[in-house]
Parts: structure tokens; C-alpha cells; sequence
């Protein structure tokens, strides 16, 4: 019987250092700057609340811990959606003034390796940018580096929140150089071909209701050889 | 005694690795695609959304009964537009396998009127509907971007409402259909 036992302690302690150690894995490269924070090209930035109660609409399955908004919205709890966020927000300059509206929608994704520490996402934005046109972002995103620095101190946290200063891209990909692949649908920015990054900046997260404190930003670099008007009304 | 507590250390580390490399962390419910082959090529699927069930958000200014109920719809005059509205999507068979996005503006000279369907195990599309309908009351648009199953596709996406007219007490006001006809590249074959 102890024998039993012994084995059995023994599975949960390797176990559980196996979780520390992929928690933990140093081999786990962080790529560093994005292509397009130094990029000489026209960028275009929208901000945006990640907060559900900020967004026009947000909604999952219910049961996630960032809770639906407004409260009594469709929530998505059939099998294939149960997986998948939506939401509406407004988006700003960096005046803070009004630019258009976006609306994304987040699954879960089957590449998720948490071996390799990859935990990901994929997203896709509809950007909506009156006098300026339409715009398609199609994106995965990781959020290893995000669990790892803020919610696992959040769950070790006596008070199961954290609070700091945490800022970090989370598109990797479809591009090859981890960025997104954005393309122009009407108005002065259609039929473009462009790339993309979505970064998050968190200022505060609770175990039990997620990002308290936290802005979004997408960059969107526009093409070299776009219209010069297109460019001009896109970024002043 | 120590020496199977170590032996179950080191079962236990070959166990978790080969469970987390075996088992997915994130499994997506799949339900099978119900496709048909188009007379001149392509791929035909068919779509829709029951209203009012299906409808997410109604996001439009001046909206007196609002969808969801405590939607507030941006003040700002830059909106005053623009209406967007959030969908479930079903396929044939009347399951739900997805969620889109229908975004109906006046721009100026442009009216614009635009389609998101993603649909999670599979991939999302975008497409620009032209403003004016067809014969018929549809309304035809391009695919215009794709992702991943979709990311290498061309064709088009048609919407038509189709009020019911079964008369039944618990019947939906009708439907959108979406229908999608896309085309692998040539250029990749």
C-alpha cells in the first residue's frame, strides 16, 4: 500500500513540476520590438477599452469571467460559439476623439501549444471609419506573455488581482513577421493591402472579472504607394 | 520506497507532456459543412439568420427600443450614420455555427454595406455588398478578404430576407439568407 502511495505522490509532484516548468520555460522566446513600432511608414492608431463594460456590446459564453454587456445581451453558449467573444466598441485617435466604430470577433484557436508557450487567438476586426472606408484585420494573437505576467501574479496575490504597469503585442501572426493581415473594403482605403498589430497595455486584473484597468491599440501601417489623400485622411 | 516516489516523478512529467501534447487545450465543435458544386465551379453554401432570435445588437442612433436591452449607442455625430448590427448564424440545418456582423452606412456619395462571418472552427470572410439590389430582392457583394479555410478563396456572398409566411404563433418575422459561392485560386493549381 505505501508503495501505491509513494507512486501516486510521486506522479503529482512530477506533474506539478512539469506545469512550473512550462510555466516558467525560459526557452520560450519573446520576440521583442514589432516591425511596426519602427516602421518609417504612415501608421494609423486606434485606441480602445478592452473593459466589457466600456464596449458597446461584448458577449461570450456567459461563464468566462469577463461577463456579457449590457447584462441582458444574446449570449453565445451553443457548442461551435461557445469558444468565441464579440465585441462592439468605439475606437479613438490619440486625442482621444472619435474615429469609427470596430467590432471583433475572438475564438479560441486549436493551435494553442501551451508546450511552446503559445496560447492563442483567433481574431478578427471589422473596422468601420466614417469618411474613410472599411477595413478587414485578420490576426492570431498570443496571450502566453499576458498570463504569465499578469494573471498568474493575479491568482498568487492574496488580494487575486494585480496591478502594475504591463504593455505588450499580441498579434503573431498571420505575417511572417508576426503581424496582421489587413485589407482596405471601401472608401479611400479600398482594395489596400496592409499590415497590422494589436497590442494591449494593462493597468490592473482581477481573477475574478479579468482586465479592470486596460486599453487596447491597434497600428495599422499603411502602404508606401496608397493615394497620398487616402494616407492624408488617414492619419490626421 | 524512495525509489517509486522517483519512478513516479518521472511518470509523472512523461504523463503531462505527452497529455498536453496529445489532447488539445482547445477543441472546437465542428459541424459538417452542407456544400454544394456550382453549375460553372465553386463551392455553394447557404446561411441565415432568424430574426429577431438571432439578432446580437442593433447599434443605430435614435433607436428607441434598444437591442440588446441598455445598449447606448455612441452620441458622437461621426456615428450618426452608421448602423451595425451582430448575428448568429446558422447553417442548413438550422444550427447555430457562427456570428457576423452587418454594417449599413451612408458615407457621402457612398452607401456602404458590409458583411463579417466568422465562423470559429473554420474561418472568417469579409465581404462588400453592392447597394442596389438585384431582380429578386437579393443583394450581391464580393468577397473582398478570408480567413485561414477562407484565406485563398474568390467569389461572392448574396442576402436576401425572407419574411415567413408559415402563420405559426411562435414562427420568427423571417430570415436573412446568406448565400456563398467561392472559388479556389486558379493561379494555385
Amino acid at each position: 500500500m505505501k508503495y501505491i502511495i509513494a507512486l501516486i505522490l510521486g506522479l503529482l509532484v512530477g506533474a506539478a513540476v512539469f506545469a512550473v516548468g512550462v510555466i516558467y520555460n525560459p526557452f520560450v522566446l519573446d520576440r521583442g520590438l514589432s516591425p511596426l513600432a519602427v516602421t518609417g511608414a504612415e501608421v494609423l492608431a486606434l485606441n480602445f477599452s478592452v473593459i466589457p463594460s466600456d464596449a458597446i456590446v461584448f458577449t461570450n459564453n456567459g461563464e468566462s469571467r469577463q461577463k456579457p454587456y449590457p447584462e441582458k445581451v444574446l449570449q453565445l453558449w451553443e457548442a461551435p460559439i461557445r469558444h468565441t467573444s464579440t465585441m462592439a466598441t468605439v475606437l479613438r485617435d490619440a486625442r482621444s476623439q472619435t474615429t469609427g466604430i470596430g467590432v471583433k470577433f475572438s475564438s479560441l484557436s486549436e493551435q494553442t501549444r501551451l508546450l511552446e508557450g503559445e496560447a492563442l487567438v483567433d481574431s478578427v476586426w471589422y473596422l468601420y471609419l466614417p469618411g474613410r472606408g472599411s477595413l478587414f484585420m485578420e490576426q492570431s494573437e498570443n496571450y502566453w506573455k499576458f498570463l504569465r505576467q499578469v494573471g498568474l501574479p493575479a491568482y498568487q496575490s492574496s488580494a487575486n488581482s494585480w496591478k502594475g504597469s504591463w504593455l505588450g503585442d499580441l498579434t503573431v501572426g498571420p505575417g511572417a513577421l508576426g503581424t496582421a493581415r489587413v485589407t482596405g473594403g471601401t472608401g479611400t482605403l479600398q482594395g489596400l493591402q496592409m499590415e497590422g498589430l494589436e497590442s494591449l497595455s494593462a493597468r490592473a486584473f482581477s481573477v475574478e472579472e479579468g482586465p479592470i484597468a486596460a486599453d487596447g491599440r491597434l497600428l495599422i501601417e499603411l502602404p508606401a504607394a496608397a493615394d497620398d489623400s487616402a494616407v492624408e485622411a488617414a492619419t490626421e | 520506497m524512495l525509489k517509486t516516489f522517483i519512478i513516479g516523478i518521472v511518470l509523472g512529467l512523461v504523463a503531462t507532456a505527452a497529455g498536453l501534447h496529445t489532447y488539445p487545450v482547445v477543441d472546437q465543435k465542428r459541424e459538417p459543412s452542407i456544400v454544394s458544386v456550382a453549375a460553372n465551379g465553386g463551392n455553394v453554401e447557404s446561411f441565415h439568420v432568424k430574426v429577431p432570435m438571432d439578432r446580437i445588437m442593433i447599434g443605430e442612433p435614435g433607436r428607441k427600443v434598444p437591442l440588446p436591452v441598455g445598449l447606448e449607442w455612441p452620441e458622437d455625430s461621426m456615428l450618426q450614420n452608421v448602423r451595425i448590427e451582430l448575428f448568429k448564424i446558422r447553417n442548413a440545418r438550422d444550427t447555430v455555427v457562427g456570428v457576423a456582423a452587418r454594417t449599413a452606412a451612408d458615407d457621402g456619395p457612398t452607401q456602404v454595406i458590409d458583411w463579417v462571418v466568422h465562423l470559429p472552427a473554420r474561418g472568417s470572410v469579409f465581404v462588400n455588398m453592392s447597394p442596389e439590389p438585384v431582380e429578386g430582392g437579393y443583394r450581391v457583394g464580393k468577397l473582398r478578404a478570408g480567413s485561414r479555410e477562407f484565406g485563398s478563396l474568390n467569389g461572392s456572398l448574396t442576402e436576401r430576407w425572407l419574411p415567413d409566411t408559415s402563420g405559426e404563433e411562435d414562427a420568427p418575422q423571417g430570415r436573412i439568407e446568406l448565400v456563398t459561392a467561392f472559388v479556389g485560386d486558379p493561379d494555385a493549381l
